[in-house]
């Protein structure tokens, strides 16, 4: 039997892995086992979570396509093909994400249970985003102070929304 | 420390047991994926691309803000040795991935050896920072200011839906992934590890341990990271670790005092057998170190044992690797070798001749 990570050398090593208190057994050759070995402590292996998508991944091709043997569509951009996603569990590059974007929303959801980011805007790239979310969080803070009437304080704060509000207005255009 | 003393050096800063809830939190690990918008993903990428990226990342870096006296050093990892490469992997600084096709790699470490930035991974870049000890927001707050100052430079790829996009789906969002390295010894000897483990997996967190052969963890260490990057805030993320982490730091320590009330004479002995064997062993297999390794540790933290310092712990458990080994044998040794060079490292670190 070969290794199950490089399908190289010869599996000589039988790890058994225990994962959400689901045990694996994993068949490796010796280097391979030394670096499973490192990456657990510290750094997550990504293995079987490529694999665990791929097969999410195809299932929805799949069901879009009614064949599993179809090529199905390329990003415009990269030129990935389905298939080639489907095996690798990687897309190509940004524009990927839109290209694919109907059969991957599902994975998403299936995933994380949503498919909406909530979390950091980065500032430059952000623009509208990152302005909106700033806004919001004024606005919450504005209703704080007014409960404690802290009335300068909410002036201020509401001069810098509508500073905001206009800067947004001027993105927008 | 340059990364030519990195890696004949084997301490690193998250070695030390000075961090908080030490006894039970070995390390805390953050790192997020990020990607340049303009460029297909690392896996696509011919190696004249590949140097386009390194390229971009160390005008990035070479940006004043963004160095702010952490000294970051670029090394491409061409440049380095095989077995070089390898104690990077095993000091934790960057993944075994990062080795394959490592024509086309390269790491960015800080002076201190906290911060390193793979680029070229999965994803263009990778940002880590690690820790001793639980400090999940002290990491996290380092590689959000970090990614402040290299997005000044570099054009992200970003979605306002999807948030940060990166070349496997399943870190799309944040592309955080947070960590803590945990020993837990104490759950594994009163036999608990398996229902507290069991229910920190259905918290939407994952738990891996290792096993080797037989089915005891190796050195009963066990990693709980988050599993979800996406619908979730960064500080939701760590905050929701930090409280997992504390409850099983309790439960820990509460089946160490368990132990120590039932069973001092198996404990004591377990630990002096360690000690014993430790200082004067002739030929060790990186699987007894390790195991008689996590046995001192809990010696250590129990105060049953006070002539060894913990941190010298955690760094024997890298120096035991085999890269070290062959670095300090300063040549490719067969492994019988490696067992007698392990056993004549352990021992002289513990003050043995
Ligand atoms: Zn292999
Ligand atoms: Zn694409």
């Amino acid at each position: 039997m070969n290794c199950e990570r490089c399908q190289v050398r010869p599996a000589v090593v039988h790890l058994t892995e225990i994962v959400n208190n689901k045990k694996r057994t994993l068949n490796l050759c010796e280097q391979c086992a030394r670096e499973v070995q490192a990456e657990s402590f510290g750094i997550i292996p990504q293995m079987g979570l490529h694999n665990f998508l791929a097969s999410l991944f195809s299932s929805q091709v799949a069901a879009h396509f009614g064949s599993a043997v179809s090529q199905g569509e390329k990003c415009p951009s990269c030129g990935l093909s389905e298939a080639q996603f489907a095996q690798s569990g990687l897309l190509g590059c940004a524009e990927c994400y839109r290209k694919f974007s109907d059969r991957l929303d599902p994975v998403f959801r299936r995933m994380h249970g949503i498919s909406k980011h909530t979390g950091k805007v980065p500032e430059r790239t952000g623009g509208k985003v990152r302005l909106s979310k700033e806004i919001d969080r004024l606005k919450t803070r504005l209703r704080e102070v007014i409960g404690r009437e802290e009335f300068e304080e909410a002036a201020g704060i509401r001069d810098r929304i509508r500073d905001l509000e206009k800067e947004m207005a001027g993105e927008a255009d | 420390m340059s990364i030519k003393e990195t890696v004949n050096n084997p301490h690193s800063h998250w070695m030390e047991a000075s961090g908080p809830e030490a006894d039970v939190v070995v390390s805390s690990r953050v790192r997020v994926a990020r990607n340049l918008s303009i460029s297909p993903f690392p896996h696509l990428l011919s190696e004249s691309d590949a140097r386009d990226i390194i390229h971009s990342v160390s005008l990035a870096i070479g940006n004043k803000e963004a160095d702010r006296s952490r000294s970051l050093e670029l090394v491409e990892l061409g440049e380095l040795a095989p077995v070089e490469r390898q104690i990077l992997v095993e000091k934790h600084l960057i993944s075994p991935d990062l080795l394959e096709e490592f024509q086309k790699k390269a790491v960015v470490i800080s002076q201190d050896e906290v911060i390193s930035i793979m680029i070229n991974e999965e994803d263009h870049l990778r940002l880590q920072c690690l820790l001793p000890g639980l400090q999940l927001k002290e990491a996290w707050d380092s590689i959000n200011l970090l990614d402040d100052e290299l997005e000044k430079t570099l054009e992200y790829a970003y979605d306002e839906e999807l948030g940060y996009l990166t070349a496997c789906p399943t870190n799309v969002g944040t592309g955080l992934r947070a960590s803590v390295m945990l020993h837990l010894p104490g759950l594994v000897l009163v036999n608990r590890i398996k229902d507290v483990l069991g229910s920190v997996s259905k918290l939407g967190l994952t738990v891996r341990g290792l096993y080797g052969e037989g089915t005891e963890a190796s050195g009963n260490l066990f990693q709980v990271s988050n599993q979800i990057t996406m619908g979730q805030t960064e500080e939701d993320i760590i905050n929701a670790l930090i409280s997992v982490t504390g409850q099983i730091v309790t439960s820990e320590r509460a089946a160490r005092e368990a132990l120590l009330r039932e069973r001092r004479e198996h404990i004591e002995d377990r630990v002096g057998r360690a000690y014993g064997l430790l200082s004067h062993a002739r030929i060790m297999s990186s699987e007894e170190a390790v195991r008689l390794l996590s046995d001192l540790r809990l010696g250590v933290s129990l105060k049953l044992i006070d002539i060894i310092p913990a941190n010298l712990i955690t760094e024997l458990m890298v120096m035991i690797r085999p890269a070290f080994l062959v670095k300090k044998a300063g040549k490719e040794i067969s492994p019988f070798t490696r067992d007698v060079v392990r056993a004549n490292l352990i021992r002289e670190k513990m003050g043995f001749k």
